[in-house]
């Protein structure tokens, strides 16, 4: 084997293994590699209880209302097969709105409240002008914001 | 493996720094203009967003820096893995010269990512978001690669020790790549680079691309100039240096 072949599979060799262990070790992580959690996930006990978490969906359309008298406003959270009612007192980002994806960050009561401190929205991969953005609509698809 | 011969021949220093220096204002004047024609098209001809109003051209500039700071980074690692294999010089110059123009075009994406955070997404940061946070451990391996190139006295040994820093950092471009789609995250998909078609209209996507190559070619330009800076530096003592410098003087 020539110095130059040693050199090149020793690089090889050491970037497979550092390869492995990264995946290791992202794989052993995965929960935290999340960023939220969706309602199903919480539905069926992913979601870890007690801690602070983030769930993400989409805003379900109609479910958004505000108590009078009172700075909170809640609105169910939906990935479509699921929902959770969120809970949340503070100012909403310019893109909150009905059928918008969202994540909330805050805490799970034990009555399935879940009460937010922080909500941004999220926005699809989608860019599209207004104009086809409305013929999609009247065609009955949607520019639904996507829910990865 | 050897490397083929023409190859060998344009790792020569002084042949790479005549061809560099022919090369170089070609890509630094198409660059330029091809930037400001796609910063024209993206900021005044292209139509607004419908979801997002304006304020999403600021992908005219975020895209096209977030994808120099992963291909600079690739050129870095790619230059740093040639150096330590097939030891040449050339190599770990240009990884070098590549360095602190990936730094700062991955500066640029996180700060025009942050721009557009606030007023999307509702905040400039979050943490614990994959994407986010991959990018800025790029950020560190551009600064570490640098700092331990500088700290080292003996330029063969810093060429090899943070080359090897930059070979091990290539295990996080697939993770910034790939973030958003193997975990959940506040940051979108692919928009561009996706097996369907691009989600974005036409009229959108030309001004997208235009600017993409421009910073190709404007990037490509200062890294050649860079790297032949770092040529004269380090072959400072060879005849073809002295020749070279008398002859711009």
């Amino acid at each position: 084997m020539t110095p130059r072949r040693r050199r090149m599979v020793a690089m090889a060799s050491g970037l497979v293994c550092l390869a492995a262990a990264t995946a290791l070790v992202l794989t052993a992580f995965e929960q935290n590699m999340l960023y939220f959690y969706t309602p199903t996930q919480i539905a069926s006990g992913e979601a870890p209880e007690r801690r602070r978490l983030r769930v993400g969906g989409l805003v379900e359309r109609g479910s958004v209302r505000r108590l009078s008298g009172a700075l909170e406003v809640r609105f169910d959270v939906t990935d479509l097969d699921r929902s959770v009612t969120v809970a949340y007192a503070g100012v909403l980002p310019d893109l909150f709105r009905e059928g918008q994806g969202v994540v909330a960050h805050g805490r799970l009561g034990a009555d399935g409240l879940f009460e937010a401190d922080e909500v941004l929205a999220r926005h699809d991969e989608n860019y599209m002008p207004p104009e086809v953005a409305e013929m999609l609509e009247e065609k009955g698809h949607p520019p639904d914001a996507s829910l990865r | 493996m050897r490397l083929p011969n023409w190859l060998h021949k344009l790792a020569s220093p002084p042949h790479f720094y005549r061809i560099a220096a022919r090369i170089e204002p070609w890509m630094l004047w198409s660059g330029l203009a091809a930037i400001a024609v796609g910063a024209f098209g993206g900021l005044l001809l292209a139509p607004p967003d419908y979801q997002q109003g304006d304020a999403y051209r600021i992908i005219y500039f975020h895209v096209p820096a977030a994808y120099l700071a992963m291909q600079l980074y690739a050129l870095m690692a790619i230059g740093s893995a040639i150096g330590l294999i097939w030891r040449i010089k050339l190599a770990y110059a240009i990884a070098a010269a590549a360095a602190p123009v990936g730094l700062a075009f991955t500066g640029l994406a996180l700060a025009t990512g942050m721009l557009w955070g606030k007023p999307m997404w509702g905040a400039y940061w979050s943490w614990g978001d994959a994407r986010l946070t991959s990018v800025l451990v790029m950020f560190f391996l551009y600064l570490g690669y640098m700092l331990l190139h500088a700290s080292l006295e003996e330029r063969s040994t810093a060429d090899r020790a943070a080359g090897i820093l930059a070979v091990v950092g290539v295990v996080n471009l697939p993770i910034i790549k790939f973030s958003v789609e193997w975990w959940s995250s506040l940051h979108q998909g692919p928009t561009i680079s996706r097996l369907a078609a691009p989600a974005i209209t036409w009229d959108m996507l030309w001004p997208l691309l235009v600017m993409v190559a421009g910073a190709v070619l404007f990037s490509m330009a200062v890294t050649l100039t860079r790297a032949r800076a770092e040529v004269l530096l380090r072959e400072r003592g060879a005849r073809w240096v002295q020749d070279a410098v008398a002859a711009d003087a």
